[in-house]
């Protein structure tokens, strides 16, 4: 199709232009953005929240109070805080570990007046490297902050969960002669999940509708380029002028959440159908 | 996916050498993106306007590469001390608040005239509810005029949708900016007076990079004295004044 002058297009065909700018192609490459975001920060979310509960249950008190720390301060604090917090604070302090390994020769003060200042090698990425480095970065930053918040209520489900194994089960591991460490492989691992199930799809519904705070985090997601591509477009700088379309993209957004969560909800539904079967539960006995 | 995922990367790594065997210094400068003719996006979703012209013919000046960074005009200055980015080029008006934080360019605009955009011609605006942009001069000064009540927006898009939907009265933003929304609006029109505000558009750079910012100075100077800057202003902000 000939796009090369919107103006004389009109009805479909003005609109498959449109849809299809370079603009609009970064738009739909930004629901990859969120669907990556969430692929990679479930199961390490599920592994920070497994190694919190761990660390919760240990006997070791160093441990414990590490693990239960995590998740009262994690859970305390209000998400927005602390990912506008986090971010900065993990961003500032990986330089300055770069900045004391790399520029041991450094004579200015890291702190000058509000500017934070760290020498070249030392930056993160390196100022010479590409945008889609400095992208990439941010990506792994606002997935690593994910990743921390999302871990300590995973950790908390699944600390509830190993609790709420019956204790009868336990102790026959121990008749049998179990070491602590192969009761919990084989006997505590398996039985939790079904208990733990209920709390993590929560979760997982609560992540699917925390992504937008991407965008707080200056990755460009789809709220953004929603917002970017629904405002006025006057036909000075644009081939495509258009007047205030915010809606109708927020409402391409908000069909794509039901989307996601409802797809999310019958795979769950199905894992817990799988998870029941044959249990002693009342979702085992309708199995 | 396996063959886009390969190409990606393929263009990644070449775009990589071209930056390695190029200047030395890259220049990361920062700008908001939504904020017309000054910069904005354009349809292909590339920093495009007066700064992307102005700021590509310094950079080539200046014998630096640059490489353009979009970030929220809320949380502009923060980045840029924060190490982010190094350079500010944004439609910032310099003004003695800002200049604590950061260090300004020499000025590439003259003070900008802003100018009242409002619905119906008969609004007084001594008592009127005003639209500004956060953190812009605009905002401070109806901040300071009493009888007015400031409703302020993180964008400039939607200080002009409040007025448009009657959550507010008129609006006050740079001339620059609002003479082509009115154009292409028949339901807005200008009211009151030009307000002269700020000391004319700089370049903002972290206080600690004071080489960084004379390099800039220099090649805003030789600019001016050679008029191509003043041709810029003519083809982007028709309504603002040379040098």
């Amino acid at each position: 199709m000939n796009c090369a002058d919107p103006a004389t297009l009109d009805g479909l065909a003005w609109l498959a232009c449109y849809l299809t700018t370079g603009k609009h192609m970064a738009f739909y490459g930004s629901f990859g953005t969120v669907l990556l975001l969430l692929a990679i920060t479930a199961p390490t979310a599920l592994l920070f929240g497994l190694g919190g509960a761990i660390a919760a249950r240990s006997r070791i008190l160093p441990l414990r109070a590490f693990g239960k720390t995590y998740i009262a301060i994690v859970r305390g604090v209000p998400d927005i805080a602390f990912f506008l917090f986090f971010v900065i604070a993990l961003d500032q302090g990986l330089e300055y570990l770069r900045h004391q390994v790399l520029c041991p020769g450094w004579d200015q003060p890291i702190r000058q007046g509000s500017d934070f200042v760290v020498c070249q090698a030392a930056k993160l990425p390196l100022g010479t490297a590409p945008q889609w480095q400095h992208e990439v970065y941010g990506f792994l930053l606002a997935m690593f902050t994910f990743a921390i918040v999302f871990g300590a209520f995973a950790a908390n489900v699944l600390f509830g969960a190993m609790m709420a194994v019956p204790r009868a089960q336990l102790e026959t591991a121990e008749a049998y002669g179990l070491t602590r460490a192969q009761t919990f492989r084989r006997i505590l691992m398996p039985q939790m999940w079904v208990y733990a199930l209920p709390g993590l799809s929560n979760l997982w519904m609560v992540l699917i509708k925390a992504t937008p705070l991407l965008f707080l985090l200056g990755v460009e997601d789809i709220v953004y380029w929603a917002r970017e591509l629904g405002g006025t477009k006057t036909p000075n700088f644009t081939d495509y002028p258009h007047g205030d379309w915010r809606m109708w993209y927020f409402l391409a957004l908000l069909v794509f959440y039901l989307l996601l969560t409802k797809v999310s909800e019958s795979v769950l539904e199905r894992l817990m159908k799988r998870l029941t079967y044959g249990q002693a539960t009342t979702g085992g006995m309708t199995a | 996916m396996r063959r886009l995922i390969l190409t990606t990367a393929a263009i990644a790594l070449s775009a990589g050498a071209v930056f390695a065997a190029a200047h030395e210094q890259t220049v990361r400068l920062g700008t908001e993106g939504a904020y017309a003719p000054y910069n904005f996006l354009n349809d292909a979703g590339e920093v495009d306007g007066f700064e992307r012209e102005l700021g590509d013919e310094l950079c080539a000046r200046a014998e630096l590469t640059c490489e353009w960074v979009t970030n929220e005009w809320d949380s502009i200055i923060p980045n840029l001390v924060s190490g982010n980015y190094d350079a500010i080029i944004a439609g910032m008006s310099i003004t003695e608040e800002r200049d604590e934080v950061i260090d300004f360019s020499a000025p590439y605009t003259q003070p900008d005239p802003s100018v009242y955009v409002a619905a119906s011609e008969d609004i007084d605006l001594s008592s009127a509810v005003i639209a500004a942009q956060a953190g812009t001069i605009q905002a401070s000064e109806v901040a300071s005029m009493e009888g007015a009540v400031l409703v302020e927006f993180a964008t400039p898009e939607e200080t002009v949708a409040a007025v448009k939907n009657g959550e507010a009265d008129a609006v006050l933003a740079d001339k620059a900016f609002l003479v082509p929304v009115v154009d292409a609006d028949p339901e807005l029109m200008m009211v009151g007076e030009d307000v002269l505000l700020g000391g004319g558009i700089g370049m903002g750079f972290r206080e600690s990079d004071a080489e960084l910012r004379e390099k800039f100075t220099a090649a805003i100077e030789s600019m001016k004295e050679d008029g191509s800057l003043n041709a810029l202003i003519e083809k982007w902000l028709p309504e603002s004044a040379t040098f």
